[in-house]
Order: C-alpha cells, then sequence, then structure tokens
C-alpha cells in the first residue's frame, strides 16, 4: 500500500468456498465436516461464519447448536464473551485503534477523533452502507509503534491523524479491487 | 521490527538444539532443563523443568504441549518479534517439550489480533513437515512423533492465563479454572498438558543448541539467562532488548534512550510502578520480576491518566466470574474518577485501598489479583500528587482564570 505502514498485507479470507452457499444450514455442516461436531470445533466454526458473515445472527448460533448437540445458550455464552465473535452486524472493513496505554501517550485520542469525523461513525457502530465498523482494541503489541490500527488483519502503525484518510482509502480501494473478499455475505438469511 | 539490540536468537542456528536433544534420554532432557535454572518468562516464573518433570511423570495416553502466544499484557510485543523472527526456534522448543514429556501434540494459541502472522508460521510448519522436524518418527527417532498445529484466540485478554486458556481450547468461555489440579496433571481435555510462553520455549531451543550451563551462568543466582524485554512510552527508541537477568533498570532505560523518566510501568498493567528513586533495581525474579513490558513515563505524565487507562482494561477484560474482580474493577475505576475530579475524600481513598487488597486476596486467577497492582503501588509511591486536584466548578480555579 503506498506509504502506509502496514507490516504485512495478507489476504484476509482464503477459504472461501467456491460454489454459491445455497443455505446457512448447508454451510454449517461443511464446517462441521472440516472442524468436526466437538465441543472444541465450536470457536473455529464460530470464527469462520463471522469472516464469511460479518455477523452471527440467533439462527446461525441455533443451528451451530443444533450441530454440535449443545444447547444454543452454551453457544451464546461464547459469542458474547469474545470481543472478535460478534452477534450484531460489523462492516465488512473492521477498523479497531489501540487505546491501551502506550498508544494513548503515543497520542491516540486525536486518531479516534479524526477516525470518528472521516467514517461519519461513533466507536461501536457501522456505517450504513455496511462498509465499515469502528471498534476499539486493547493492547495489539505494536506499543513500541504506536498509536496502532488493525483493519481486518492488517496492522498500521505510527498513525497519525493526517495518515487516517489515506487508511481509510487504501482500505477503500482494497474493497472495489476484491469484492471478492468483502461480498456482501448473505447474513439477511440470518433473520428468518 | 524494531529489534535495538544483539538478541542471543539472531545466532542459535536452527536444528542443533533439536538434534541434541533428541540425541539424549528423554529424563536427562528434562534434568537439562533444570539445571539450567530457566524459570517461565510469560510473567509467573515458575520453573520449566520443574512444570516438565510433573507433566512427564504424570501417567496418561494423551498429553499436550501449549505455546502461549496469547501476549496480552499491556506494553508487551516480544512475543510478536520471536514468532517473526524466530518461529523455528518456538516449533523446536515445543517439539523438545513434547519429547520431554511424551506428547504427541503441540497447540500455538496465537491471539486474534496476531491474524497477520498466522500464514507465515502455517508455511514454516508445513516445511519442517517435509523436513521430517514434526510428524512422525521426528528427525529419524523412531517412536516419537509429534505435530503442532495452530488456534487462533478471539481478543480476551485473561485468555492469556493459562487455565482459561484451556476452557478457550475446550471450546468454552475463557473462564480460569480452581486449582488444583493443575494444568500439568489436569489439562486440555482432562490430559496432563503443559503451557509455556513463546520466549520460554525459545530460550529451550537455545539451551540444548548452547548448553544448560551456558545459560546457568549468566543471569543472577536465582533467575537464570537472559530476558526480552519490550519497552515503550517515553523513550527514544522504543523496542525490543535483550539484557541478562539481573541488568538494574537505570542501565536498561538508558539504553532506551528514556526522557526525564519519573517512574517505569514494569509488568505491564499487572506489574507495578517504580519509581525513579529505585531504578536501581534490578530485572529478575528475586527483584522486579516482569514478563517483559517496561512502559517509561516521563515528568510530564499524568499518573491519574495512567491509572485510568489500566484501570479501564481491567474493567473490560475481567471474566466476571469473581464479583470481587467485576465489581472491584469498576469500583476503582470510579475512584479514580473521582480523584481527577477532585472529588474523592481520603477516607473513601483508604476505603479503596482496602478494595485493592481485598481483590489480591479474594480473587481466583492472576488479572484480578494484580488488577489493583498500579493503583496501590502510584498511592504508595505518589500519593500527594494525586490528591487535592482542581474541580470543574473550582471557587479559587475559576476566580484566576477571571482575572
Ligand atoms: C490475566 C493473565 C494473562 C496472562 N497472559 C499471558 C500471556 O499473554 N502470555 C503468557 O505466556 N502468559 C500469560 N500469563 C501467564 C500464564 O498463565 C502462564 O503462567 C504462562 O503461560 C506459563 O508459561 P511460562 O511458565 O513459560 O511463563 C497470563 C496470566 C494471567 C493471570
Ligand atoms: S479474578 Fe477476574 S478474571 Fe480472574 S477468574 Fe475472577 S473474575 Fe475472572
Ligand atoms: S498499547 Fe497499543 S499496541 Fe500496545
Amino acid at each position: 500500500m503506498p506509504n502506509s505502514t502496514a507490516e504485512k498485507v495478507r489476504p484476509v479470507q482464503k477459504d472461501r468456498p467456491g460454489s454459491k452457499v445455497n443455505s446457512l444450514q448447508d454451510e454449517i455442516d461443511r464446517l462441521t465436516e472440516r472442524f468436526g461436531t466437538e465441543r472444541k470445533a465450536l470457536i473455529p466454526i464460530l470464527q469462520e461464519i463471522k469472516k464469511r458473515h460479518h455477523i452471527i445472527s440467533g439462527y446461525a448460533m441455533q443451528c451451530v447448536a443444533d450441530r454440535l448437540s449443545i444447547s444454543p445458550a452454551e453457544v451464546y455464552g461464547v459469542v458474547s464473551f469474545y470481543s472478535f465473535l460478534h452477534e450484531e452486524y460489523q462492516g465488512r472493513i473492521v477498523i479497531r485503534l489501540c487505546r491501551t496505554i502506550s498508544c494513548d501517550m503515543a497520542g491516540k485520542d486525536a486518531i479516534a477523533r479524526q477516525i470518528q469525523n472521516d467514517l461519519g461513525i461513533k466507536f461501536g457502530e457501522t456505517t450504513p452502507d455496511g462498509k465499515f465498523s469502528l471498534e476499539w482494541a486493547n493492547c495489539v503489541g505494536m506499543c513500541d509503534q504506536g498509536p496502532a490500527i488493525i483493519v481486518n488483519e492488517q496492522v498500521f502503525t505510527h498513525v497519525t491523524p493526517e495518515k487516517v484518510q489515506e487508511i481509510i482509502t487504501a482500505c477503500v480501494k482494497m474493497y472495489e479491487r476484491t469484492p471478492d473478499l468483502f461480498k456482501k455475505g448473505n447474513h439477511n438469511e440470518h433473520k428468518k | 521490527m524494531n529489534i535495538r539490540n544483539e538478541v542471543t536468537f539472531a545466532s542459535i542456528r536452527p536444528k542443533d538444539g533439536l538434534t541434541a536433544a533428541l540425541g539424549k534420554d528423554r529424563d536427562v532432557v528434562v534434568e537439562e532443563v533444570l539445571r539450567s535454572g530457566l524459570k517461565g518468562r510469560g510473567g509467573a516464573g515458575f520453573p520449566t523443568g520443574v512444570k516438565w518433570k510433573l507433566a512427564a511423570e504424570a501417567k496418561a495416553e494423551e498429553k499436550y504441549i501449549i505455546c502461549n502466544a496469547d501476549e496480552g499484557e499491556p506494553g508487551t510485543f516480544k512475543d510478536r518479534v520471536i514468532l517473526a523472527e524466530w518461529a523455528d526456534l518456538v516449533f523446536e522448543g515445543m517439539t523438545i517439550a513434547g519429547y520431554a514429556i511424551g506428547a504427541k501434540s503441540g497447540i500455538i494459541y496465537l491471539r486474534g489480533e496476531y491474524g497477520y502472522l498466522r500464514q507465515a508460521l502455517e508455511d514454516k510448519l508445513a516445511l519442517r513437515r517435509t523436513e521430517g522436524l514434526l510428524g512422525d518418527d521426528v528427525m529419524g527417532k523412531k517412536g516419537f512423533s509429534f505435530d503442532i498445529h495452530i488456534h487462533m484466540g478471539c481478543g480476551a485478554y485473561v485468555c492469556g492465563e493459562e487455565s482459561a486458556l484451556i476452557e478457550s481450547l475446550e471450546g468454552k468461555r475463557g473462564e480460569s479454572r480452581n486449582r488444583p489440579p493443575f494444568p500439568v496433571s489436569e489439562g486440555l481435555f482432562g490430559c496432563p498438558t503443559v503451557v509455556n510462553n513463546v520466549e520460554t520455549l525459545a530460550w529451550v531451543a537455545a539451551i540444548f543448541a548452547l548448553g544448560p550451563d551456558w545459560f546457568k551462568h549468566v543471569g543472577t543466582e536465582k533467575s537464570s539467562g537472559y530476558k526480552l524485554l519490550s519497552i515503550s512510552g517515553d523513550v527514544a527508541h522504543p523496542g525490543v532488548y535483550e539484557f541478562p537477568m539481573g541488568t538494574k533498570i537505570s542501565a536498561i532505560l538508558k539504553a532506551a534512550g528514556a526522557e526525564r523518566p519519573k517512574a517505569a510501568v514494569v509488568g505491564g498493567a499487572s506489574g507495578i510502578l517504580v519509581p525513579a528513586k529505585d531504578f536501581k533495581r534490578a530485572i529478575c525474579f528475586e527483584d522486579v520480576s516482569t514478563g517483559g513490558s517496561i512502559i517509561v513515563l516521563s515528568e510530564d505524565r499524568d499518573f491519574l491518566d495512567i491509572l485510568e487507562n489500566f484501570q479501564e482494561f481491567f474493567a473490560d477484560e475481567s471474566c466476571g466470574q469473581c464479583t470481587i474482580c467485576r465489581l472491584g474493577n469498576v469500583k476503582l475505576l470510579e475512584g479514580i474518577r473521582l480523584l481527577k475530579e477532585g472529588r474523592c475524600t481520603t477516607k473513601h481513598l483508604q476505603e479503596l485501598c482496602t478494595l485493592g487488597s481485598s481483590m489480591r486476596a479474594a480473587s481466583k486467577c492472576g488479572l484480578g489479583q494484580a488488577s489493583p497492582n498500579m493503583f496501590l503501588s502510584i498511592l504508595q509511591h505518589f500519593k500527594g500528587e494525586v490528591l487535592g486536584r482542581p474541580q470543574a466548578d473550582d471557587h479559587f480555579v475559576n476566580k484566576r482564570k477571571a482575572s
């Protein structure tokens, strides 16, 4: 990425199935073929659903619970515990700004204000077009290069308020170049 | 990568450690780790050899080696650098551990925030499989099979705590377990499990490459070897440094170019505050012990800002099982905000200190036990700086502004 401070650029989703997925149930069946139906498969399955659909809906949790023969409440308990799993829809580009000490000392507040201005949303919100979500992160292990931002799985360091727009533009380009990666998941189906 | 001084790992030739270890009997391997004096680099400093010995002696069909790569302590990033630069040493350390305790599988619990490291690690693991360094009969050693898999975390600091990590691997909420039983006897899926930090495992490979006595002779009586430190905050050269155990904080700060330091936070949010007058203290298990995080605070920093940030972190990351940790951290946060607003009475402050002591005593895991550390540490050293702050509608302040 031009002038960016990304440490590593990697495609975000590698194992998107080639064929069109007919229904969430079929998809979950395929995930259980891959990860198994034991309890230990739960988190990898949920991570995969989140990655593909940007949401883990009540319906999805119910389907997973059925396949693993556990209570949906157990699945919900797990989804609500981990900050990277989400019941609500999250944008295809999730921007996480580190709010912890070293990044705070390096000026994360100014970055936070600028991102909110440029995206037009507050932390914890998603843009109406479903492209971006803005979240806080706790220390992301880049404290020597703060303020640090993680966008999906990519890191930006030494972020300054003037770089914010550049990072957002780069994300939009990535979004347009590889729409497949960001293809709108069939998340409406979850709302059945 | 900000690697600031010479790091031993860079000079270790891959395969040397593994070759040496597999040439020895299992109990000799455990014996040598004991002899090296290696203690856990993840923070708690438990002797690695003792942990391995207990797991080796446990009788079970299955045993597991877990590499704790959840590195979530604020101010810590040395495990990220190790995984990016010297992952093979970590894999070798895990393989040696597997051999020593009789485990066939190793799992790397990699924090979700480090997802961008995953593909490179998978590629290296695949290469090791083709080179016969993983899989059946590792390096031609009949009967010793070992493989390593990566499991991604999902953004929960408490999952760095070993029993919470194990719960998470089992597909559950990352809630710490009661101990005993300890993981070495009943860990993952009820099997004997060794959980070691990334750095600890890399040192294992180095120890077998260079010999346990080499390691033993570095450092202090009770803390052998070198330690990687993650240094950030008000320093000219933040990054990863290697120092022998027992190095004085002043020497470390000098190397990193600390700018007018008034204190250093050692050990992250769970650590302690070391004021400048104590910079002669040393980094080692018998003095100031740490998983490796040093955050330097210059004279311009306000301790209450720092405290508020740490306390928000704990209030956010508490797993919520223990009432005292779940609510105590929120109470401390409210207290810090009262102090900032200049509205905290001395009596209330006293109550908060008592609460802090109770949290240390009554919390189930290290998160709750360590969460009041910074609060108590700052009050111990800098009480004068945090009391009597001006209030927003302060009569005196407003008058001064008006004139
Ligand atoms: C809240 C909490 C978080 C922890 N986070 C980590 C971590 O991120 N990495 C780590 O290696 N150890 C962490 N630990 C320590 C582990 O519980 C465990 O002691 C360590 O992984 C053992 O490895 P070692 O003996 O090689 O240090 C944490 C402990 C607590 C209480
Ligand atoms: S001390 Fe806190 S984090 Fe640890 S188990 Fe109790 S509530 Fe959870
Ligand atoms: S404090 Fe922001 S990355 Fe560590």
